[in-house]
């Protein structure tokens, strides 16, 4: 806060050093944890329907804008760690909203399988996949 | 659980299987690069918000007890099918946190430890980690300009590998150098973990 901000809107104050941590707080009324899932960095997360492009269709649209943002990219699956990064919002920000679309049947996660259960052909599968690119 | 498609995954769910790759070492050694030059996107960034609480007191003493501090990951994604998507995770640089890479960890097929022959210190944090914590990783030596080339049993014996683990060269910043590094971890994870026998 520098004399810089005098004169201004009261937003000037508040955006740059608190919007990140005040915004999502407010996202998830305070919550700090998911009402039901895990959700692994990798969990990969799917929307269980399809609206029509640009429409969000009905049913979603008495969702926060974030929510329905976050089933509109899920059409096609996508991992807990990229809808933080695509939405820009914190990690535990995104559990707790892809905790209450999972428990209003929006969307449904498929969580990683043990790394060290070994098959061998997932780890041909990826070999071969590398080596491909 | 039943496979049925040739890479072990289930073809009647759209939603592919998913796994991760860590790459760790000191600061600037080259982690967001390899990232990078691997991935088909531009590296995507993710954070996290901590309290003291999930930090743990200790690490944190002298910050005030409700003090939140964000640790920041690049992660890339590789898709190799419609039914498998490989994610790399650069691994924070700070070693307090703990907790990030306990979660990081949990689950990884295995870990890419980048070392620079000009400060190879840095990279004994990650190596005590996976150790520790049997992730299976390499050692991927960075070839940065103006370090002297070292062998790579030298580099083996001042970290005090098992020489089990592998020692690779790499350029970070060349998609094939990337590519290799990744194969061998791969091809070593699947050893460490008994494939071949099944
Ligand atoms: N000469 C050379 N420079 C590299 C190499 N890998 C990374 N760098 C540079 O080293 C710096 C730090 O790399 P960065 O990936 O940000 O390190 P990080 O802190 O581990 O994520 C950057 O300026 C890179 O361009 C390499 O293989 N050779
Ligand atoms: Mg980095």
């Amino acid at each position: 806060m520098t004399a810089a901000g005098r004169g201004h809107d009261e937003d000037v104050w508040v955006d740059d050093e608190a919007g990140p941590v005040v915004r999502p707080y407010a996202m998830t009324r305070g919550r700090t944890r998911p009402v039901r899932g895990t959700f692994d960095l990798i969990s990969m997360v799917v929307a269980t329907r399809n609206p029509p492009a640009a429409d969000a269709g009905p049913g979603l649209e008495h969702l926060p804008p974030e929510q329905q943002a976050i089933v509109r990219r899920c059409r096609e699956p996508l991992s807990v760690a990229e809808i933080s990064a695509h939405l820009n919002l914190p990690l535990g920000t995104v559990r707790v909203m892809l905790g209450d679309l999972l428990d209003a049947g929006l969307i449904r996660i498929h969580d990683p399988g043990p790394a060290d259960q070994p098959h061998s052909r997932l780890y041909e599968a990826l070999i071969d996949g590398l080596r491909q690119l | 659980m039943v496979y049925a498609n040739s890479d072990g995954t289930d073809p009647a769910d759209p939603v592919p299987t998913a796994v991760k790759i860590l790459v760790a070492g000191g600061f600037g050694v080259g982690k967001t690069t390899l990232v990078t030059s691997v991935s088909e996107s531009a590296p995507l960034r993710t954070e996290e918000v901590l309290s003291s609480e999930s930090v743990g007191v200790d690490d944190l003493s002298g910050v005030e007890a409700k003090e939140t501090t964000t640790v920041a990951m690049d992660f890339g994604r590789i898709t190799i099918s419609d039914s498998l998507v490989l994610y790399l995770f650069g691994t924070p640089g700070q070693d307090r946190f703990r907790f990030m890479w306990d979660e990081l960890a949990l689950g990884a097929l295995g870990a890419v430890v980048l070392a620079d022959t000009r400060r190879l210190a840095d990279s004994w944090p990650s190596i005590d980690y996976f150790e520790s914590d049997g992730t299976p990783f390499i050692v991927a030596v960075n070839c940065f300009e103006g370090a002297r080339r070292y062998e790579l049993d030298e580099v083996q014996l001042a970290l005090d590998l098992d020489p089990e683990v592998p020692v690779v060269l790499c350029d970070a910043r060349q998609r094939q150098s990337g590519k290799d590094v990744l194969i061998a971890l791969v091809q070593h994870a699947h050893r460490v973990r008994g494939g071949g026998l099944n």
